[in-house]
């Protein structure tokens, strides 16, 4: 691919913020003198990286710090991290909105946005007013959106209300609104997606996604997202940030995600009367104790889990319950413990040692975790429920819609 | 087939002035359609929601002058050496120092509503304070048919005078305008600014000769000669009344320093902007 393909290009670029606000405004103050004053040196900004840290004024931290990567059209860009890792304030730098305080931007052809969807929107006027209100803004001239303006309005699903003000118009109308405007009108070279794939209800989020998979087939895409599931399908490469550095460049996206969830701490909780409690917990992973804090076992794998609980009273019978979490613990798999007869098994007072059989582990890639119940036979009182048990995390080439992943063998029957 | 590249640094675009100049006038070309849009986008919202509609564009400067024709009328105030009806003379002063106000008062305010826009979105920013000023120009005109009523009902008869009316908009549009510009930096990132405006034009309508003609001896003769506004609402005043031009080399020289002054604020915008962005929040 020749070099002129190459649309984004961002060489060591740092920026600092301050942590207290009124801090900020001051040093805002002294940043505007500075900056208007046309025989200020550069000196401070010319200093080597390795000086770096020393120019950091009292309450600041670099929330962007030494990022460098270049991106070629049709590639598409997953920025992934925890919240604060600095990804936001990476778009906003190369969306020109705020300058870094060092490094190089360099940003070939048109940029385009969805980002905040109906800028420039006044609740007063109508949705079609505020089209060309937004559409304005967005750098289009009447006679462009006025050519636009029937697809716009069909795209948006809102009907008759277009004629109504935009005060009177749900949240969802609103963004549907926002959202059919920047994608009819922006024809970007290089695009920001920031957080904003699913709005609406199911029907329209695919139109959207489908909308956004033509604009970003022809141009260099940049995807900042919590949801691991677009970033897998729409992403050909990955960039991990935390605390403004960038953890792992990754040219094949599922190690960025692996990545991303290997950053995640799940606490354990523990809840119920106490009667009963838990001494011990291991899984097995094909035939092997998996170890480590978070082991990582390949898709479909075989496993199970050994369990040492004890119940206090010696008279009391239990019940088990299994659960497999995933990282926003949510229950995934249910796993109600059974004897061979079927029936919920038995666990009598005193120590005992259990072995679950988990099957076949065919959960998508991502960060999982046990949650182990013990109830009353008699009465089903929680006598123990703990959360955060045995943190695991499923490794796949792929990551998939949908929580759990059988491939299937299919047969073609020629009639 | 060449398209455009941006190149974004930690450099003072100050450091590339040819670049800086080329930039700015693009971009206030480019920005035309939208001042325009974000124009009848705040009017139509602004006066959709009201019942006296466009009434409200000249009440608050009738209300400043009625106190003053009130306290003259019942002889508690004694203002001598007018020409013209005082009620006349009260009210085209006012209408004329609220456009200063305006002008003084819309860059502040035209930021300070498109924050959520500018933290989000690059687009030429100089449509904003452009769009604010056509709000300005708007409300004067709806000020100038009152004038002009005025005027008709106190029989004020205007001379030759008269051609020099629009260049004293323009001096009173552009020293406001300049004031409120050289605010602005500080002004969008620390919330005094705006309220310290306010305080301060009403005082400042009271050091000029708004509601009293211009002296030339005493503290009011000095304010009146070092005063920057006072020429501009005396000029623009006698160009109306027909009266004798008092401090026409003044206001010249105002209104160019003025209108400099609103250019170099225009590229002080430009540089400070993402400054701007960055600390303010929205």
């Amino acid at each position: 691919m020749s070099d002129s393909e190459i649309l984004v290009r961002v060489g060591n670029v740092s920026k600092k913020f301050c942590r207290s606000l009124k801090k900020s405004l001051w040093y805002g103050v002294q940043d505007m003198a500075r900056e208007v004053n046309p025989f200020a040196g550069n000196a401070e900004k010319l200093k080597s990286i390795s000086a770096f840290e020393d120019s950091l004024r009292p309450g600041e931290f670099w929330a962007v710090n030494d990022v460098s990567f270049e991106l070629r059209r049709g590639e598409c860009l997953g920025l992934i991290g925890r919240n604060g890792a600095g990804k936001t304030t990476l778009l906003k730098m190369l969306n020109g909105l705020i300058k870094p305080d060092h490094g190089r931007i360099e940003m070939r052809g048109r940029v385009g946005a969805l980002i905040a969807l109906g800028a420039g929107f006044n609740p007063i006027l109508t949705g079609r007013e505020n089209i060309y209100v937004n559409g304005s803004v967005l750098g289009l001239t009447k006679r462009e959106i006025d050519a636009k303006i029937g697809e716009i309005i069909d795209f948006a699903e809102i009907g008759e209300f277009i004629d109504s003000p935009v005060q009177s118009y749900s949240s969802g109308m609103n963004v549907r609104l926002g959202f059919a405007v920047a994608v009819i009108l922006i024809e970007p070279d290089v695009l920001f997606l920031d957080e904003v794939l699913a709005v609406g209800d199911i029907g329209f989020t695919i139109k959207c996604l489908n909308a956004v998979r033509r604009m970003a087939a022809r141009s260099a895409v940049i995807f900042v997202s919590h949801n691991m599931q677009f970033v897998s399908s729409f992403c050909s490469r990955v960039i991990v940030m935390e605390k403004g550095k960038t953890l792992l460049d990754a040219s094949n996206p599922a190690d960025g995600i692996d990545r991303y969830y290997s950053m995640i701490n799940l606490d354990r909780q523990v809840s119920g009367t106490g009667e009963a409690e838990m001494l011990h917990a291991s899984l097995v992973v094909n035939g092997v104790e998996a170890d480590g804090a978070e082991p990582q076992i390949p898709q479909g794998a075989q496993a199970h889990v050994l369990l040492t609980l004890r119940i206090a009273d010696p008279q009391k019978r239990a019940h088990l319950d299994v659960y497999i979490h995933d990282e926003a613990m949510t229950a995934i798999v249910c796993l109600p413990v059974q004897d061979e007869a079927g029936e919920p098994l038995r666990i009598g007072g005193g120590q005992a040692r259990v072995t679950v059989p988990l099957g076949s582990l065919e959960l998508n890639a991502g960060k999982y975790s046990f949650v182990i119940a013990v109830r009353d036979a008699t009465n089903s009182l929680s006598l123990c429920r703990l959360q955060g048990v045995l943190p695991f995390r499923i490794f796949a080439s792929h990551s998939h819609w949908g929580k759990i992943v059988r491939p299937s063998r299919a047969q073609i029957k020629c009639p | 087939m060449s398209i455009p590249v941006t190149v974004y640094t930690p450099e003072s675009p100050l450091k590339h002035p040819a670049r800086l100049l080329r930039d700015l006038f693009g971009d206030l070309l480019a920005s035309r359609e939208l001042a325009w849009r974000l124009f009848v986008r705040d009017l139509s919202a602004q006066y959709r929601q009201t019942w006296l509609g466009y009434v409200w564009a000249f009440l608050p400067p009738l209300a400043a002058s009625a106190t003053f024709i009130f306290l003259q009328s019942q002889g508690i105030m004694k203002i001598t050496g007018i020409t013209i009806p005082y009620a006349a003379f009260a009210m085209m002063g006012t209408l004329l120092w609220q456009v200063f106000v305006d002008a003084m008062q819309s860059p502040i305010t035209a930021v300070q509503a498109a924050k959520p826009m500018l933290a989000k979105i690059n687009f030429p920013r100089e449509a904003i304070l452009m769009a604010g000023l056509y709000m300005v120009v708007f409300n004067f005109l709806i000020r100038l048919v009152l004038l002009v009523v005025v005027m008709a009902v106190w029989r004020v008869e205007p001379d030759a005078g008269l051609l020099l009316f629009p260049m004293a908009m323009i001096g009173l549009l552009a020293g406001g305008f300049a004031v409120g510009m050289a605010l602005l930096p500080v002004g969008t990132l620390y919330g005094d600014v705006g309220r310290g405006i306010t305080i301060v034009s009403g005082f400042w309508m009271l050091l000029t000769p708004v509601v009293y003609p211009a002296r030339t001896t005493g503290l009011a003769g000095w304010l009146a000669t070092w005063n920057p506004a006072s020429p501009l609402i005396t000029t623009a005043r006698e160009t109306l009344s027909g009266a004798a031009f008092t401090h026409l080399p003044a206001f010249f020289g105002i209104t160019v320093a003025a209108l400099l002054l609103c250019f170099l604020g225009l590229l002080a915008f430009r540089l400070v902007i993402p400054i701007l962005i960055e600390r303010m929040g929205g």
